[in-house]
């Protein structure tokens, strides 16, 4: 890497998750072991194969959004906002506050905001209404929201935060599908590297836990049936699994230029030192079992910070709980870590928090960061029967204290995208 | 090419039919020893080895060297330009569908486009008409520039900009959720209405490895890939699949799109879509829009690429962040983006020879990029044209399209006029092209606006064969 290269670090981080809002109670929950899967509550799902979901048990007005804000916003939006003011106070950056003598540059902010699926949950409400429940194809305009095109273009969820915080940069929703969360947060470690901003406010947010989503994720199997135990539904890695379910929720970080934080004393959670994605060219939902795409990726985003696989010290995983993605994705771990792959711990968020399909990677680099910062890895929950083809250390159950300098987090998604992030304590390449 | 594309359509259609436990199960059958063939270290595909940095920018030259075209104007590149050149107007009545309880009655459609030509049976009942068009722009530009994928999977990348998804796909399985519950709901409808649904497909039937994305940021998302895959030339994957589609003239999109409050109510298309004009009142929706091939400069020469439309030098984007729906009332920020892509590229404003400009064909938004351009150029001191006004707006699609017309207006050196403008606003202060314009174009601005306050803006040059 030439030497001038700007480095990244994340300075402020924003959580809205299944059974916990707020950094702080998220971490609480997934260190705790705590699952938030429960049989779904915003509609009836007993005509549905997968019933089970991770709901976000969400107040907006409580948590300082206005009247209007909800009014004109899907929830992924939302949460998006809540998640970005816990991450801009967080990092102590004044942003979107007027004309604050020690605020940045609102021409240097950017925002790079991912999401799988947009606003499917209004878009869905408010076609029910136009269609009157599916009973006409031309739908009647005088039952719908004056905002549905911001509901149909997902952009305007970045629009809100440039708005919310005067990020005058470049701004943009990516769309990756489930990769979107680690996405957002490469493409704007990539505009801090690339100069083109200072601070990028990046996460991701979705909120699919409405009919259509669950119907289409139903009828490829790709959800879990464990509707009997919905607390344990969600089972990465163990031989029982048989299926994802669904989750919901945001994720927002404050990338920041690393002298940039340096000069204002900012508290620095980790350096992302590496970003890199790749498409395995493959099939839109089938994954080959050798994760060669993967591992490719995984590869190269080590490589941009020059950072061997044996100083690897946590493992992220995307373990959303399908039969085929955890076999992947141990392959792809082992093919790009070596040896070193089965000394590392490797847990799955989904878990306990489930898949909240593009939003999930940012929720995940936030939980990375935590644990870079406080040498904890949290565990994958309900993890209980071993697999033979998925014969790595998932940290059953208990978090566990650990040396974690280096950790990455990787995502698989639908399309074939492939992602890896990695993320150091700030000090280790301080010499 | 192809060929090579059509048979691994096939193949990947054909597991594709199946369900994805099925698929599970194939791959299951396939995997034979992989286990501990990777439980150490080696691997059997060789990795690229090579750490890719970011090397100090500035260095990396970008060229198009193939352009795809799906537009209301025309399938294929040269049908696009000469409708543009003859000037036809490409608005009409919306087909389909009865268009009269949205206030809303035309449309610029792609009539002459016929799936079939591009997109296989199976993989066709997978997916939305605004992957249908995303397939064969793809094709077609990588016909173009006859481009023959490198056996290094991961050297070509895709990088496409959407908009609004696979619309009438989804209405369709929406509308069978609901008035017959979830089992009606096939099982394409989970890959064929997402925003990577097209990057997805293009990826898979052409084999294309690279670092892959979607962005979205409305009408500004055409721009907005460049800039990116720009970023991913830099990290050094050498070829990039960039621009977009746009497929939302079905009821309900079309509905989502109304409530925008910019599309012209006009029942006649010559009253319609007049961008820049004192009757101006609005935009008409389109489909469809271009996907380009770039190529790092060395990769294109080592290749011995076809031709080179021309070269990409400049790109800059910025943000209103002022409100979610109204524009800034001054146009700072977006004469800001185009200052950044100037500056990038290294040219002045005076070596400027053309603006292609976003025309939203909504007085306001009309006079702030009029502010925007004359701020920076000058009163009257640099042509401008609109050439969305033949072929309607195609949000995502629609400032990739606009970067093909201003690549063939270099290659021709024409100026296409802007369509559809009887009287001009003469306070705008701007040189519209009304007349199709002979004029020798080195340098050429491509503008962008996304609603909500995105704005983009693309600098091209031509090519020139010597090496700075």
């Amino acid at each position: 890497m030439s030497a001038d290269r700007r480095r990244v670090v994340v300075t402020g981080i924003g959580v809205v998750a299944p059974g916990s809002i707020g950094r702080e109670a998220f971490w609480d929950m997934i260190t705790a072991g705590r699952t938030a899967t429960r049989r779904i509550t915003f509609f009836d799902p007993s005509r549905f194969r997968s019933q089970v979901a991770a709901e976000v048990d969400f107040h907006p007005r409580r948590l300082g959004l206005s009247a209007q804000e909800v009014h004109r916003n899907d929830r992924f939006v939302q949460f998006a906002m809540v998640a970005a003011d816990e991450a801009v106070a967080d990092s102590g950056l004044r942003l979107g506050v007027g004309d604050a003598p020690d605020a940045p540059e609102p021409e240097r902010v950017g925002v790079t905001l991912g999401s799988a699926v947009g606003a499917t949950m209004r878009l869905e409400d408010e076609y029910v209404n136009v269609s009157d429940a599916g009973t006409h194809w031309l739908v009647d305009p005088r039952y719908g929201s004056r905002f549905l095109h911001q509901a149909l273009v997902p952009s305007c969820g970045a629009t809100e935060l440039a708005v919310r915080f005067r990020a005058q940069g470049p701004a943009t929703v990516v769309s990756t599908g489930c990769t979107s969360g680690i996405d957002a947060v490469g493409y704007g470690s990539q505009l801090i590297e690339d100069g083109d901003a200072d601070v990028v406010i990046a996460g991701a947010s979705d909120a699919p836990i409405s009919p259509i989503s669950m119907a289409c994720f139903d009828t490829i199997r790709a959800t879990t049936d464990n509707n009997a135990d919905p607390e344990h539904a969600s089972k990465p890695f163990d031989a029982r699994r048989n299926g994802f379910v669904m989750g919901e929720g945001a994720a927002v970080m404050v990338l920041e230029e690393l002298e940039h934080a340096q000069r204002r004393g900012a508290e620095i959670y980790c350096e992302v030192t590496g970003y890199a994605n790749r498409c395995n060219a493959f099939h839109m939902t089938g994954l080959r079992p050798d994760g060669v795409e993967m591992a490719e990726a995984l590869d190269q985003a080590l490589a941009q910070g020059r950072i061997d696989g044996d100083e690897v010290g946590y493992v992220n995983a995307h373990g959303s709980g399908t039969k085929q993605n955890d076999r992947h994705e141990t392959a792809a771990v082992k093919l790009s870590l070596g040896q070193a792959a089965y000394k590392v711990p490797m847990s799955s968020l989904k878990s306990m928090v489930g898949h909240s399909l593009g939003a999930i990677g940012s929720i995940e680099i936030a939980a990375t960061a935590l644990a870079v910062q406080r040498q904890v890895v949290p565990p994958t929950a309900n993890y209980e029967v071993p697999d033979p083809e998925c014969d790595l250390d998932y940290v059953p159950k208990t978090a566990r204290d650990h040396k974690v300098d280096v950790a990455v987090s990787v995502g698989s998604g639908f399309g074939g995208f492939q992602s890896a992030i990695v993320l150091a304590k700030p000090d280790r390449r301080a010499s | 090419m192809t060929e090579l594309a059509r048979s691994r359509s096939d193949e990947v259609t054909e597991l594709a039919r199946s369900r994805s436990d099925e698929v599970t199960e194939r791959t299951v059958l396939s995997e034979e020893g992989v286990v501990t063939e990777v439980a150490g270290p080696a691997r059997e595909t060789a990795p690229t080895g090579r750490a890719i940095t970011a090397p100090p920018r500035g260095t990396t030259r970008l060229l198009v060297t193939g352009i795809g075209v799906v537009a209301p104007s025309g399938v294929g590149v040269e049908e696009h330009w000469q409708s543009l050149v003859r000037g036809e107007l490409r608005v009409g009545p919306i087909e389909g569908f009865d268009p009269s309880r949205y206030g809303v009655s035309l449309a610029a459609q792609v009539r002459d486009f016929d799936p079939d030509r591009f997109v296989a049976p199976q993989l066709k009942v997978q997916t939305d008409r605004w992957t249908w068009m995303s397939l064969a722009a793809a094709t077609l530009a990588a016909e173009d520039a006859g481009y023959v994928p490198p056996e290094e999977a991961y050297a070509t990348s895709v990088f496409l900009a959407a908009g609004s998804g696979g619309n009438e796909f989804s209405q369709h399985e929406i509308q069978g959720l609901w008035a017959k519950g979830p089992r009606s709901v096939g099982a394409y409808q989970s890959i064929a209405w997402f925003y990577a649904a097209s990057t997805g497909q293009v990826s898979i039937r052409d084999g294309y490895k690279g670092p892959s994305g979607v962005v979205v940021s409305e009408g500004a998302g055409g721009l907005d890939s460049f800039g990116w895959a720009r970023r991913v030339v830099r990290r050094g994957t050498p070829a990039v699949l960039v621009g977009g589609t746009e497929a939302g003239i079905c009821p309900y999109a079309l509905l989502c799109q109304v409530t925008s409050g910019r599309l012209s109510t006009a029942a006649r298309p010559e009253d319609a879509y007049k961008p820049f004009d004192r009757r101006a009142n609005g935009h008409v929706i389109g489909e469809g829009g271009a996907i380009l091939l770039v190529e790092e400069a060395d990769a294109a020469r080592a290749r011995d690429a076809r031709h080179v439309w021309g070269e990409v030098v400049g790109y800059g984007a910025t943000h209103d962040a002022h409100h979610h729906e109204d524009p800034a009332p001054d146009a700072t920020q977006y004469a800001r983006a185009i200052r950044i892509s100037l500056a990038d590229a290294g040219v002045r404003p005076e070596d400027v020879d053309l603006v292609v400009a976003d025309g939203a064909g909504v007085p306001e938004l009309d006079a702030l990029e009029a502010q925007a351009i004359t701020a920076v150029f000058g009163e009257r001191g640099v042509p401008v044209t609109a050439p969305s006004s033949w072929t309607g707006r195609l949000m995502a699609g629609g400032s990739a399209l606009n970067v093909a017309t201003a690549l063939l207006a270099m290659r021709d050196g024409l100026v296409p006029a802007t369509g559809n403008v009887d009287e001009p606003v003469e306070e705008y202060g701007l040189d519209l092209v009304r007349e199709n314009r002979e004029s020798d174009l080195d340098v050429v601005v491509v503008l962008a606006r996304g609603f909500g306050g995105f704005n983009s803006s693309l600098v091209l040059r031509r090519h020139r064969e010597e090496t700075p």
